[in-house]
């Protein structure tokens, strides 16, 4: 184990969303975090809800009946925010982190250009079909039903 | 130990694919108004009157890439809470007791929902 | 960008004794604010005249030796590099760099993020050592093969971007960005035939697999060597040699020396060896 002395001063899980003054990808990085928590969580209780399918249609639409409540099709118009967010996102992780518009090493020349200067355009661009997405699916759950 | 190598490509490949077919079935339940597709809403009305379930549950497609789906969103999503809880840096003991807590977990509801998805076809075949 | 900051600043520094306090305290001092001067000139200024029990590390005050990374008004920054005028705020907030313990003061305990560094083993590795000790030639590489890795090579160990980095804040199993992107540095060093004894370590927990790109590391870097990009570079090349698609190739080799070649007379013998 890491042996260290002195007074403990790590951020703990503040660092995960207060860690000073930052750029947009760490608001991304939480972000991601919060959508990712939200979409499992009313995953687990989904697949338990319609696996009552399985058990025809009275089962069927007991289930669909304990949940007309407008507030589950609040949560559900969240759910849908959430999985636009985070698959879109998620598409800019996997191009990022498999090393793919991340640019090339070069020499540091002050002002510096990370990574991150050359990521910003795939992020702004998830960002707008993240909003067409989240439009249209606003469209869907609230003016066209 | 070679496991987190593993596992985060298996969580990247894991993602595209929840990416192809969460991205089919959102589009079929909540974009059905802007979006009409007849093929995937054959019944006409909401997305899930029992007329669309049993409709989709008699194909092969839909019970075959629904079960896809729960398996890739299962581990995709189970692996990133595990993420999220070991960089909580619990101690080691706890470490593997939720790893066998998510694993089984993951593996339950995964047979759950498979288990419905099958019997939901004979079910739609049935009627 | 620079404002103008005129009259007097105020330094709120975060204090720890260990012998005395039982929790870090804040302290405030003001100090006339001259132009051009760093948070580091500041410091110095308050030590001399108000409070000669200031501790904090620094040396060389102007950017290379990586002694003196602190937060800064909420960021990480080398105290030597930071214009009092920069801030744009008539308070200095100084305190010591997170996620490592205080030592006193403004010293963080850096040991773990040196440990964390040499369990990547952190230099060439090669399989012939005695070239190594007794080298008869240069290793061959090219200005292509260079650059794939001269960016990583200008990091000074400052700390400021595991003080930045989300995972770090919680898990200390993690290696952080500065011990990672100095092992993609050797990984990728054409020199270099170490990959298979660092995957040992950056297969499991210590390895890249906790990243998820926030890039506060490459942010904050005072010596823009840009560590999230080094990371990233390395996720894809252990992907890819997860998956067999990418093999580590040979370390290069020596360049022989031209065949026909005579010292001109005129040019001297070097001296004898010392070591």
């Amino acid at each position: 184990m890491l042996k260290t002395r002195g007074f403990p001063n790590r951020l703990g899980i503040q660092g995960w969303a207060f860690g000073g003054r930052w750029g947009p990808e760490r608001y991304l990085y939480t972000l991601h975090r919060i959508t990712g928590l939200g979409l499992l969580l009313y995953f687990l209780l989904h697949i338990l809800l319609t696996s009552s399918r399985a058990l025809g249609m009275e089962a069927w639409e007991q289930a669909m009946g304990a949940v007309t409540a407008p507030i589950f099709t609040f949560g559900e118009y969240l759910v849908f925010v959430a999985f636009a967010f985070h698959a879109l996102n998620g598409i800019r992780l996997v191009l990022v982190e498999l090393g793919v518009g991340v640019g090339k090493p070069i020499e540091p020349v002050y002002p510096y250009r990370t990574s991150l200067n050359v990521q910003r355009p795939l992020a702004i661009c998830a960002g707008i079909v993240a909003l067409v997405l989240i439009v249209l699916g606003t469209l869907d759950f609230f003016i066209l039903d | 130990m070679m496991r987190d190598q593993k596992l985060w490509t298996w969580h990247v490949v894991a993602g595209l694919v929840v990416l192809v077919f969460l991205g089919l079935h959102m589009t079929i339940m909540h974009l059905d108004e802007v979006i009409p597709a007849a093929s995937l809403n054959p019944q006409g009305g909401h997305p899930i009157d029992w007329a669309n379930v049993a409709a989709r549950g008699k194909t092969l497609f839909f019970p075959i890439t629904y079960v896809v789906l729960l398996g890739a969103a299962l581990f995709h999503g189970l692996y990133g809470f595990r993420n999220i809880l070991f960089e909580l840096n619990p101690p080691g003991a706890l470490k593997r007791v939720l790893g066998w807590l998510l694993a089984l977990a993951g593996l339950g509801l995964f047979a759950i929902g498979t288990w419905a998805a099958i019997a939901a076809h004979r079910v739609a075949l049935l009627a | 960008m620079s404002n103008e900051i005129r009259g007097d600043v105020t330094y709120r520094i975060r204090r720890f004794d260990p012998d005395r306090d039982a929790a870090p305290r804040w302290q405030e001092s003001r100090i006339p604010a001259l132009p051009g001067m760093t948070v580091l000139d500041g410091l110095w200024k308050i030590k001399e005249t108000t409070d000669p029990s200031l501790s904090w590390r620094s040396s060389c005050r102007m950017g290379v030796c990586g002694s003196c990374g602190m937060l800064i008004n909420g960021r990480a920054r080398l105290a030597c590099n930071t214009q009092i005028s920069e801030l744009g705020s008539a308070i200095v907030a100084v305190a010591p760099l997170p996620n490592f313990h205080i030592i006193r003061d403004l010293v963080p305990d850096l040991s773990p993020m040196f440990t964390a560094h040499a369990a990547l083993s952190p230099f060439v590795i090669r399989e012939d050592a005695a070239e190594q000790e007794n080298p008869s030639g240069e290793f061959g590489q090219t200005p292509h093969e260079l650059e794939q890795y001269l960016q990583f090579t200008f990091c000074i160990k400052c700390g400021c971007c595991m003080a930045a980095c989300p995972t770090y804040a919680t898990d200390p199993a993690y290696s952080g960005p500065m011990p990672l992107a100095q092992a993609h540095r050797y990984n990728t060093d054409t020199r270099d035939g170490g990959f298979r004894k660092r995957r040992e370590a950056l297969a499991g927990e210590a390895g890249p697999w906790r990243c998820h790109y926030a890039g506060e590391c490459s942010r904050v870097c005072p010596k823009g060597v840009d560590p999230a990009r080094a990371i990233q570079l390395m996720k894809r090349q252990l992907v890819l040699d997860y998956l067999r698609l990418w093999r580590p190739r040979r370390p290069a080799a020596i360049i022989p020396a031209p065949a026909e070649v005579r010292r001109r007379p005129d040019v001297p013998e070097p001296p004898a060896r010392t070591v």
